[in-house]
């Protein structure tokens, strides 16, 4: 195992931000905690990098204990923070410098480790890392967090207010990584990157909910799912709402999304109910339950 | 120009030196229209937003706001328009109650007003029991729901959200949707910004910016249909790297 966690938690006062949490993250995994704000993903990176205490728990990384050893894990991960931490008045060229010093090695040792994700900001090298926009610093971010070549990356919503385009490549830069051997313990709110990682751990309010495949987590949801629309979504989701056998109505993009609570529902019942509320063009099909269902249907609302 | 129009721009540019940051953008936006307005970090977007709420002055072109021209009138379109973001949004050491009070206040509304108006979404959002609560002991759902509200305390014609819903849990995502739906239906003009491209498929009308230009602008369904694909998201990824 990489990354081991048993029976971890964390409270600041009242806050339990990491409530008994255990996990495995194998090597060479991409491992996803997938969340909103609040679910305790920042606490449990700070812990796992040695740089908070848990209160309670235990924990290794790369075969080393958290506590006894956190001297080796520094030497041996990588960590990007949720907020920009490189130095501002530093340039691109002297951060990655600076980082590469103090781990005792030197760009060119690793130059092949950063090389596809350095060349896109080595026009810039000159210039100070606070003038660059968000997707440069984040490049700059992963190359420093890179270059002592970790056996574990630890990546904190790396992509969290980037655009679709970026965060996509984003996560192709994360596969070749990946390749060279590396193990990743990455974090985002966004549901459709949880499908790109090997495995993923579900959090809310310090829980855990699910740690599984993408796929089997899909597979979860309890019921049959049903995709409807008709013209007027606003009207629809109000009328799905008060139907008497409703179990869960979300928007879903073009759609909502529909589970009945009973195993005899039939679409037809539900298409007369919506034309007797006088919806025009109704649509009700059945639909796979994505990651972002499984993780509604598990959340304690 | 028409009525019916909220926002009406025409040519609307913005040079920082030789840079072009936003090219001669042209849309309409409806009154009670939800219109999204997406496009890649650095596209132009908030410099656009920036010049619709009156506080940059564009290079050249023209637009109107709540039926205010963005070169005059910048002080009536900032009384006649909400704005709530992700990055600010309400004070995290006053009450949610005392947060009301500050923006009704600014807003020049009178006491007994804030006070019927904070009633109001109090209500609605099932939240007496907090109210008298510190923001920033709130969940960020809670927070983003009560920004929304207080944006609209001074009754605006047209509200500007930009990226309201980053981080937010996904049922908040969509309990804060229900609640733009709602304020549409109500008349208001809903002009939004999100990274979520499942959010994009909630506007009416969506558009797309490419390096400073409107690259794309229609309904998502026509959107999907002209690119053949069949999520925003892939319309996105078709676009927005020019």
């Amino acid at each position: 195992m990489s990354i081991s966690v048993k029976n971890i938690s964390k409270s600041y006062g009242k806050v339990q931000a990491v409530n008994d949490i255990s996990f495995e993250v194998k090597e060479g995994e991409i491992f996803g905690l997938i969340g909103p704000d609040g679910a305790g993903k920042t606490t449990l990176f700070r812990i796992l990098t040695t740089l908070l205490l848990a209160d309670s728990g235990t924990a290794e990384v790369d075969g080393k204990d958290m506590v006894a050893d956190y001297i080796d894990i520094r030497n041996h991960v990588g960590y990007m923070p949720g907020r920009f931490s490189l130095y501002q008045d530093l340039s691109v060229e002297e951060n990655l410098e600076f980082f590469a010093t103090i781990f005792g090695t030197t760009i060119e040792e690793n130059y092949d480790l950063i090389k596809d994700i350095y060349v896109q900001i080595e026009p810039f090298k000159k210039r100070r890392a606070g003038a660059l926009s968000g997707g440069m610093k984040q490049k700059l971010a992963l190359s420093c967090a890179l270059i002592h070549k970790p056996k574990v990356l630890f990546l904190d919503e790396p992509t969290t207010g980037v655009d679709p385009v970026s965060r996509k490549e984003f996560w192709e830069m994360l596969k070749r990584l990946q390749q060279k051997g590396i193990t990743i313990l990455v974090s985002t709110p966004y549901m459709d990157e949880a499908a790109l990682c090997d495995r993923i751990a579900l959090m809310q309010d310090g829980l855990i909910l699910e740690v599984d495949t993408p796929e089997n987590i899909s597979k979860r949801f309890p019921t049959k799912l049903y995709n409807v629309s008709t013209d007027n979504t606003y009207k629809l989701i109000q009328d799905l709402k008060s139907y008497d056998s409703m179990h869960s109505v979300f928007p879903f993009g073009e759609w909502v999304h529909y589970a009945d609570e009973n195993k005899k529902f039939r679409p037809i019942d539900l298409q007369d109910y919506l034309e007797d509320k006088e919806h025009t063009n109704i649509n009700i099909e059945i639909t796979e339950p994505t990651i972002e269902d499984t993780f509604m249907e598990l959340s304690d609302y | 120009m028409n009525n019916n129009k909220s926002i009406s721009v025409q040519n609307l540019t913005k040079k920082f030196g030789n840079f072009t940051a936003v090219n001669a953008i042209s849309f309409e936006v409806e009154k009670g229209e939800i219109f999204g307005f997406l496009g890649a970090n650095g596209a132009g977007k908030t410099t656009a937003m920036k010049m619709l709420i009156g506080i940059s002055k564009p290079t050249s072109g023209e637009a109107k706001v709540a039926g205010f021209d963005v070169y005059k009138d910048t002080e009536k379109i900032k009384k006649n328009i909400g704005y709530m973001s992700q990055k600010f949004a309400l004070y995290d050491d006053l009450t949610v109650r005392e947060n009301a009070r500050f923006y009704g206040g600014i807003y020049g509304l009178s006491k007994k007003q804030i006070k019927k108006k904070t009633n109001e979404f109090i209500t609605e959002l099932g939240i007496a029991d907090i109210a008298d609560n510190l923001v920033g002991s709130l969940p960020l759902g809670w927070k983003q729901k009560l920004a929304f509200s207080v944006s609209l305390i001074h009754e605006p014609k047209v509200v500007f959200l930009d990226e309201p819903t980053g981080g937010v849990d996904p049922i908040t995502r969509r309990q804060f949707w229900e609640m733009i739906y709602k304020q549409a239906d109500n008349g208001t003009t809903i002009f939004v910004t999100t990274h979520y491209m499942d959010e994009a498929e909630y506007c009416d009308r969506v558009s797309i910016m490419v390096e400073g230009k409107i690259e794309a602008l229609d309904t998502p369904e026509n959107l999907r249909k002209q690119y053949g694909v069949d999520s925003m998201n892939a319309v996105f990824l078709k676009l927005a790297r020019g």
